[in-house]
Formats: C-alpha cells, structure tokens, sequence
C-alpha cells in the first residue's frame, strides 16, 4: 500500500491538539517541558474545559507557557504561581485551576508558597516539572540536585556536606493534610507518556469534586543544562534521577500508599 | 491476521531533530534527514515507509508534537 493512500483523513489516529498555539516552542530539542504542555492540552481537550481552565506560568523556562497553551492564562512572580492560582480559585471556584512551575520555581524560591498552598487544601493542581537544575539561567544548581551532579555552581559536583542534600518536596506536601492526590510522573517514553496523561485527567477531574489539593510531579530532563544529547540525558534521567525520585503515585484518596 | 498499517507526516519546519521519536520506534522506521530545515535541525522522517505500523509511540513523545500518525487496518 503507497503511503499516499495511507494518508488519509479517515486514517487519523494522531495529531497535534488544536489546543497549542501555533507558537514555536522555545524549549530546547529533547526538552520534556514540549510533551508536558501537550498532555496538559490534550487532557484539557478531551474534558472540553478550555473555557473553564485558567494557568498559571511561572518563572523559568516555562515562563512562556501562556503563549504555548490555548486557554487563559496568569503568570505570577518566581514561586508565587501557588498563590495567585489560590486568589483566582476562591474567586471563580467552578473554573479549572492549574499552576505549572518547574524545581527552581516550585522547590527552591516558591517553597513557602507551594507548601502553604498545600497546606491549606487548595483545590487546585500543580504541575511540577523537576529536571534537578535551574534551566533557563545557565544550569545552575537547584535544591533537587542530585549529590555528586555537576551545575555550573556545583563544578565538582554537589557536596552534600555543604550544599546539603537534594529534596523530594513532592514527598514533603504529601505529608500534608491539604492534599489529596499526590503522585510522581515522566514523560521520556511512550509507556509513562501514556499514565502520566491518566494522572493529568485525574488530577482535572478531582477539581470537579472539590477534594483538595492534586501534585503531579513530572521527573523531566535538561540535557542542555546536562551537556548531554536527549537520549544520553534521558538514560541518564532513568539510571540516576528515578532511583532517587521513584516513579508512582505517593498519596491516593487523601490516604499515603505506604504510610 | 489483519495487519496494521500506518504512516506519519512530520511537520519538518517544528522539528528540532532531538531523535527522541526514533529511539522510541519500535519497528525502526523513522531516520533523521540529511538535509536541515529552516532552524538548522536534521529533521525526522520515514526512512523505511514499509515498515510503519502507526503505533503513535512516536508521536507521543515528541516533545514538538510535530508528528501526525494515519493507520489503516490491512487483510
């Protein structure tokens, strides 16, 4: 059969949503941000809530996020997406609220905000995209560093007896009372593309229900801020991060899987 | 046994040639071009059309989402 005859409007089973703009995504090739944005959208699509969604951008490399996603959007000072997306929440409690921030935003500067919001039980979801390294300014060292990980203010890799040891905030908020539906994701292969998805419409759809809180968590990778090609950083992301960042859900129904 | 059978349209101009689709390809179908487009990227494409069986894999994760996939059911 010609290729010619395949291609054909009957035979769709793929495309891109509608619901990204036709902007140029400025994410480096490889970058997991792309596929993150995408599934967002496509959950988005599917629950035909593009009316009701609003995001919330952050500061870092997805800080451009309003101009990639087709809904309404905010975007807040660096960590304070988590507050902002309480105020308009409480103000328009049928609406879909979301933040979408990555480790620098969320873990380090916004921490206050991110655990407070959680805290609280805002009913609202945060997407959280943790790629161990401040991206957007050059690689420096975040607080989801792993130890002995090379940034450029960590050149001999970080030393956990002065730099202290990586965190894993999303086990921190999981503690709360706040959340609801804390759970940790990736994107790099078809296979976790396809439950992280589940996990996004999850998330959307306990707004509905006014359950509390839902993080999803998305290990991600930065081969620029690596130095490594895509597939390098994405064997590296699977041999050193998930070890350390296991993948799966941490708290289900308001209840810690292992506590 | 019906086989599927597929192809995929890459939209060449987004492609950023990160090659993450072709790793991902479980029948070995897609390639990356010798040529570069408009960005300077050797952008993916079907090097071996027979083979594909539209199984999406690739086009769910392109981090670009430049990949269309079509599928026919074949006897």
């Amino acid at each position: 059969m010609e290729v010619k005859e395949i291609i054909r409007p009957e035979n769709l089973v793929y495309k891109r949503t509608p619901l990204l703009t036709d902007a140029y995504l400025s994410y480096c090739p490889g970058c997991g941000h792309g596929t993150v944005h995408r599934l967002i959208m496509e959950v988005v699509e599917e629950m035909g809530i593009q009316e009701d969604t609003i995001g919330i951008a952050p500061v870092g490399c997805s800080v451009l996020a309003y101009d990639f996603m087709d809904i309404d959007c905010s975007q807040a000072a660096h960590g304070r997406a988590p507050a902002v997306a309480t105020g308009i929440k409480r103000l328009w409690p049928d609406k879909y609220v979301f933040t979408y921030q990555g480790d620098g935003d969320l873990a380090a500067i916004g921490t206050g905000e991110t655990i407070h919001a959680c805290n609280r039980g805002e009913n609202i979801t945060i997407f959280f995209v943790n790629n161990g390294i401040y991206g957007m300014t050059g690689g420096q060292m975040a607080p989801t560093t792993l130890e002995g990980m090379k940034s450029s203010t960590s050149p001999y890799g970080r030393n956990n007896e002065t730099m202290g040891p990586p965190y894993k905030i999303t086990e921190l908020v999981a503690q709360l009372e706040g959340t609801h539906y804390v759970t940790r994701q990736a994107v790099h292969k078809p296979g976790p593309v396809r439950k992280a998805k589940k996990a996004i419409r999850k998330a959307l759809e306990l707004q509905k229900e006014n359950k509390g809180l839902s993080f999803i968590e998305f290990v991600s990778n930065c081969n620029a801020g690596w130095k490594m090609t895509p597939n390098d950083s994405n064997i590296w992301m699977e041999e050193n991060m998930f070890p350390f960042y296991p993948m799966g859900d941490i708290k289900v129904d308001g209840k810690l899987v292992n506590g | 046994m019906a086989k599927a059978k597929g192809a995929i349209v890459v939209d060449v101009e987004r492609c950023k040639g990160c090659q993450v689709c072709m790793v991902n390809c479980p029948t070995d179908t897609i390639g990356m071009a010798e040529a570069v487009n408009g960005k300077g990227y050797h952008y993916a494409y079907m090097k071996d059309p027979e083979s594909c069986t539209g199984c999406t894999n690739c086009a769910v994760v392109c981090p670009d989402g430049v990949i269309t996939v079509y599928r026919v059911k074949k006897n």
